[in-house]
């Protein structure tokens, strides 16, 4: 269960999922799990009949908003300001990390406590502030117990989801001291609880992501379940937000349209439990806004890609993906998993994340859940395509390819080839059909072979008059 | 040049052509019991709701929380509690707290939220630090959906304001719902009725 892929040079998401998909009876809990989110999401989604109007306008309020990013920004930046709010600009990970820090250290804070931020993982901040000798800890129950796991989450809304209780149970047992053989979620939950209360009373600093930025107000939201990130922040003196400047949104009245869409996306509530509105520093406190490129001002020029960062990450696309709920969220190699992510990531590194694209059926459900009607599977598609043309493609995929290539040419090759296999695979022994080389076969079995083509069927059964000529 | 700089000029660079802002819908509100689709919706989120005469409150209190040693009340006009948040400079002190009271300004009745500002909150921290919460709303502050809220609420006006919808909750162990992960483990709604 490590993720040690995060620092491979190329991610070989086959691979990676071929380890996952060997403990089986994991493999098949994953999926059920991950479907179970799935049905609580439709119930959800239909249960507001303007879904789909919603999902519409999610979808272009977020296209106005990248449309005008610039001037967004700024204004976020003179209203946040105006409030009181510090800002910050930053253009990689590297200097998000460097000016969180410096927040800190001229503070002198040795006790940070997180809630949930993807960018601060995207960044790797913890072991960042680690070895400036800052205590991170996360406080979102599903990341502290992949923190505790030395893991990175699987999930961006369920952090731990590829680990079993009883997993849970034994790491609480023997970092925490609970009970050994206790994985009552109920229990182990009280125990994390108790834990963490103590860290909240004794943080110095409280770090947030950010689900919302208003341009029009200066103000943030964060949202959450558990209750962490408000525990944080309302009794430390600091509070740092990392927001991605892509989270934008024009105006607060935009609220109700993504809210209404967001945890309904998510895990199927109608709201969040805590769905928090920053805008000014209670007295006494300083509130930080660190606004993180990262590559995002790029990818805005990618005409056929930049409909990603209309993104609120959900998480739906990940709970419906044959793919992703069978092969685990590490088997991305990135922060952000899933659908969602196969498309981000060959923007930040197409050599890396070459196999990522391929990591889909292309059923297209990924596109239809999304709540701001991102066209995920047509990105994957052609991000394929650009890997293909940069010869990036794996060897047998190239081999593959070039073999279907040429018999596609020659429609007489290809009726030969039908008309073969139909007999060969009648007669060959199964050893040899399932061979080495048939990776489709490895645990698939084939259909049965027809006894004649679908051509050869039409000459028998339709008058020549009657066939169309394509 | 600065990173600001680099980061809204490569923005400007790569935008897209002007997409124009849309016009929001509030979306018809269906017919409906708004106080009994809101009731429906607190349960649904794991609440307790009562309807009460505001002079009760004390007494429906005490029914519901007849152990609790800490009642803190932002709410004097309600009920008065054994803590007395006046004297609380550093929120950290809040921590011994088992039961909260405070006014939400705004119940939305498609998903149990209330909206409280921090004036009602009297501390920040509190809502969240205490063991239970109780949210006390006016009957006819109730709103159907989170359009109407925000065409309701000046999001401005104060520092902090939060939508408040359940006790703190979470199913990051196997997906098993667990009520009371780090904030409150129980939410009553008590619904004034002036009447």
């Amino acid at each position: 269960m490590s993720d040690l892929a995060f620092d491979l040079p190329v991610i070989d998401h086959p691979a990676a999922a071929t380890r996952f998909v060997a403990d089986e009876a994991r493999t098949d809990w994953h999926d059920g799990a991950l479907w179970h989110v799935r049905a609580k999401r439709d119930r959800a989604s239909q249960s507001v009949p303007e879904w789909e109007a919603l999902r519409e306008l999610a979808s272009q309020i977020k296209e106005h908003t990248l449309s005008h990013l610039d001037e967004h920004l700024v204004r976020f930046e003179e209203q946040a300001t105006a409030n009181g709010l510090h800002v910050h600009w930053a253009r990689d990970a590297a200097e998000h990390n460097r000016i969180v820090h410096a927040i800190l250290a001229e503070r002198g804070v040795r006790r940070l406590v997180k809630s949930k931020s993807m960018l601060t993982e995207e960044c790797k901040l913890n072991p960042y502030l680690k070895a400036q000798g800052i205590e991170v800890v996360d406080t979102d129950l599903g990341e502290w117990i992949v923190q505790l796991a030395g893991q990175s989450p699987s999930h961006i809304v369920l952090p731990a989801i590829h680990l079993r209780k009883a997993e849970v149970g034994t790491l609480f047992h023997e970092k925490l001291g609970s009970e050994a053989g206790e994985s009552d979620p109920q229990v182990l939950t009280e125990v994390a609880r108790q834990h963490l209360r103590t860290r909240f009373l004794a943080a110095d600093a409280a770090l947030t992501g950010v689900n919302f930025g208003i341009a029009e107000t200066g103000g943030f939201v964060v949202c959450t379940n558990e209750g962490n990130a408000d525990l944080g922040v309302h009794l430390a003196p600091l509070h740092i937000a990392s927001m991605g400047i892509e989270k934008l949104i024009p105006k607060a009245e935009h609220l109700g349209v993504f809210l209404r869409l967001l945890a309904r996306s998510a895990t199927g509530q109608d709201l969040t439990v805590y769905t928090s509105h920053h805008l000014r520093p209670r007295p006494e406190q300083e509130i930080h806004v660190v606004l993180v490129d990262n590559g995002r001002s790029e990818h805005l020029g990618r005409e056929d890609f930049r409909a990603a960062l209309k993104c609120i990450r959900c998480g739906a696309c990940m709970n419906t993906c044959p793919v992703y709920r069978r092969s685990g969220g590490h088997s991305y190699g990135w922060t952000v998993p899933g659908p969602i992510g196969s498309i981000l990531t060959p923007g930040i590194d197409l050599k890396k994340f070459s196999t990522l694209p391929f990591a889909s059926t292309l059923c297209g459900s990924c596109s239809d859940v999304c709540p701001v009607k991102i066209d995920i599977h047509t990105q994957l598609y052609k991000w394929r395509q650009i890997v293909g043309t940069e010869g990036l493609a794996g060897t047998g995929k190239r081999r593959a390819m070039a073999l279907a290539g040429q018999v596609f040419q020659r429609p007489w090759l290809y009726r030969m080839g039908g008309r073969v296999a139909r007999r060969l695979l009648r007669w060959l022994p199964r050893g040899v059909v399932y061979n080495r080389l048939n990776a489709w076969g490895r645990s698939r079995d084939l259909p049965e072979p027809p006894r004649q083509s679908f051509r050869d069927w039409v000459a028998e059964n339709r008058p020549a008059d009657t066939r169309g000529d394509g | 040049m600065s990173s600001r700089d680099d980061i809204l000029g490569a923005v400007r660079r790569n935008r897209p052509p002007s997409v124009p802002l849309p016009t929001l819908d509030r979306f018809e509100r269906p017919d409906l019991d708004l106080p009994a689709r809101f009731a429906e919706a607190i349960v649904g989120i794991g609440g307790t709701m009562r309807t009460v005469q505001p002079d009760s409150v004390v007494a429906a209190l005490a029914e519901r929380f007849p152990d609790a040693a800490v009642i803190a009340s932002a709410a004097p006009d309600l009920v008065t509690g054994t803590k007395d948040l006046r004297t609380v400079e550093d929120p950290h002190d809040l921590a011994d707290i088992d039961v909260f009271v405070c006014r939400g300004v705004l119940g939305v009745a498609e998903n149990g939220a209330v909206w409280v500002p921090e004036s009602r909150m009297g501390h920040r921290a509190a809502p969240y630090l205490t063991q239970h919460l109780v949210l006390a709303l006016d009957a006819d502050a109730l709103v159907w959906n989170m359009h109407e809220a925000y065409a309701r609420l000046d999001v401005t006006a104060e520092g902090f304001g939060a939508f408040l919808a359940g006790p703190s909750k979470t199913a990051d162990i196997e997906q098993a719902l667990v009520i009371g992960a780090h904030g409150a483990r129980s939410l009553t709604v008590f619904l004034l009725d002036a009447a």
